[in-house]
């Protein structure tokens, strides 16, 4: 391991931290705060207040997740329902903590760190970090990954306060494109985020199955659709790279 | 017991933390759990991103297809149509995410203004 003689130093982790916050100014972060304004106007066309919209954020964090509850709130779920439908469409966070992890930990870091950071972790800052961890030295990633999910959350809840507060709500337009920003920021980064090619075998059999899964499991299908494609798109994977080495 | 079924203040948050919250943060603080058994380049990683790719695609295929709020008054071939416009656009201009969302929203806007006119 590479990392086995290097120093922790708490100068140069305040360094590293800094490094993260200042991923504020990229294209990434722009778009998720143009995805946040869209999950702000949803939430207020929903009926709910300000300071329950910021607990989610808070609480909560990845969009997905808070746009299902609101969806199952709206539909007047049970807590048990709502629970279920938004435990499904969060499953995904598992296998992207499990590959994040092993990355972002040095031979110290302690587990109670890991387990504090991974509330953190949702698309914008797991693409982040799996895209820039290798330029940065390993004992000073989870400063890193800190610095980005910092700034990642403060900018956010700016912008959930000040779109609860400023104007009223948006033309139905703006916020139909904006609630359209999710998927599309999503769609494109998760392609570029793939370390192998099974990785877009995934990625598409994922979006084409999703429909079919759908219409059989209609609670189920994020579930059913992750499980089918992802092991479709692991065997596809192995046959290919056997076929060619 | 739904969320307006207790007319408390307090009761919303709770519905917020244990919906919402202990649904979303069960799975990273499962994840970091089964991390600390794996190695960093263990072949079940493959297959763990692969696992996590297809889960997020099929949040996103729900997103466009079966979306919230004012996205689900847009016509449903509007929508694929923009997210395929968006997805070329990102390949054409060597993977800049800006510009996949840029014109996949270019052609959402066009297609609701000429379809509403």
């Amino acid at each position: 391991m590479q990392d086995t003689h290097e120093q922790y130093n708490q100068s140069e982790a305040w360094h590293w931290y800094r490094r993260g916050l200042a991923r504020l100014f990229s294209v990434p972060a722009l778009i998720l705060m143009g995805a946040f304004t869209g999950f702000s106007g949803l939430a207020r066309d929903a009926g709910f207040s300000v300071w329950q919209t910021e607990f989610m954020v808070l609480t909560i964090w990845a969009l997905p997740s808070k746009v299902v509850l609101i969806g199952a709130i709206m539909a007047k779920s049970s807590l048990v329902g709502a629970f279920i439908a938004v435990s499904l469409s969060a499953v995904r966070l598992m296998p992207m903590t499990v590959a994040l992890v092993p990355e972002m930990r040095a031979k110290t870091t302690s587990k109670f760190v890991l387990y504090a950071l991974s509330h953190f972790i949702a698309v914008t800052a797991w693409v982040m970090s799996m895209e820039t961890f290798k330029t940065v030295p390993r004992a000073y990633r989870t400063a890193y990954f800190a610095g980005i999910a910092s700034v990642l959350m403060s900018s956010n809840l700016c912008v959930v306060f000040l779109l609860f507060k400023v104007g009223d709500s948006l033309p139905p337009l703006a916020s139909a494109a904006l609630i359209f920003v999710t998927p599309l920021y999503f769609l494109c980064s998760l392609w570029g985020s793939a370390r192998e090619r099974a990785g877009h075998y995934a990625m598409v059999l994922g979006l084409v199955l999703t429909p079919l899964f759908h219409a059989l499991f209609p609670q189920g299908d994020i579930l059913a659709t992750g499980f089918a494609g992802g092991i479709l798109a692991y065997v596809i994977g192995r046959r290919k790279a056997a076929v060619r080495p | 017991m739904t969320f307006q079924s207790i007319d408390a203040a307090w009761w919303p948050y709770l519905f917020i933390f244990l919906a919402g919250s202990v649904a979303t943060d069960m799975w990273r603080f499962l994840g970091v759990y089964f991390a600390g058994h794996v190695d960093e380049n263990a072949e079940i990683l493959v297959f763990v991103r692969t696992l996590a790719t297809a889960l997020v695609a099929a949040v996103i295929a729900k997103l466009i297809l079966y979306p919230e709020g004012a996205l689900a008054m847009t016509p449903v071939w509007l929508r694929i149509g923009a997210a395929a416009s968006g997805f070329a656009a990102y390949l054409g201009t060597g993977k800049k995410v800006y510009a996949g969302v840029l014109s996949a929203e270019a052609v959402l806007i066009a297609g609701i203004l000429a379809t509403s006119a």
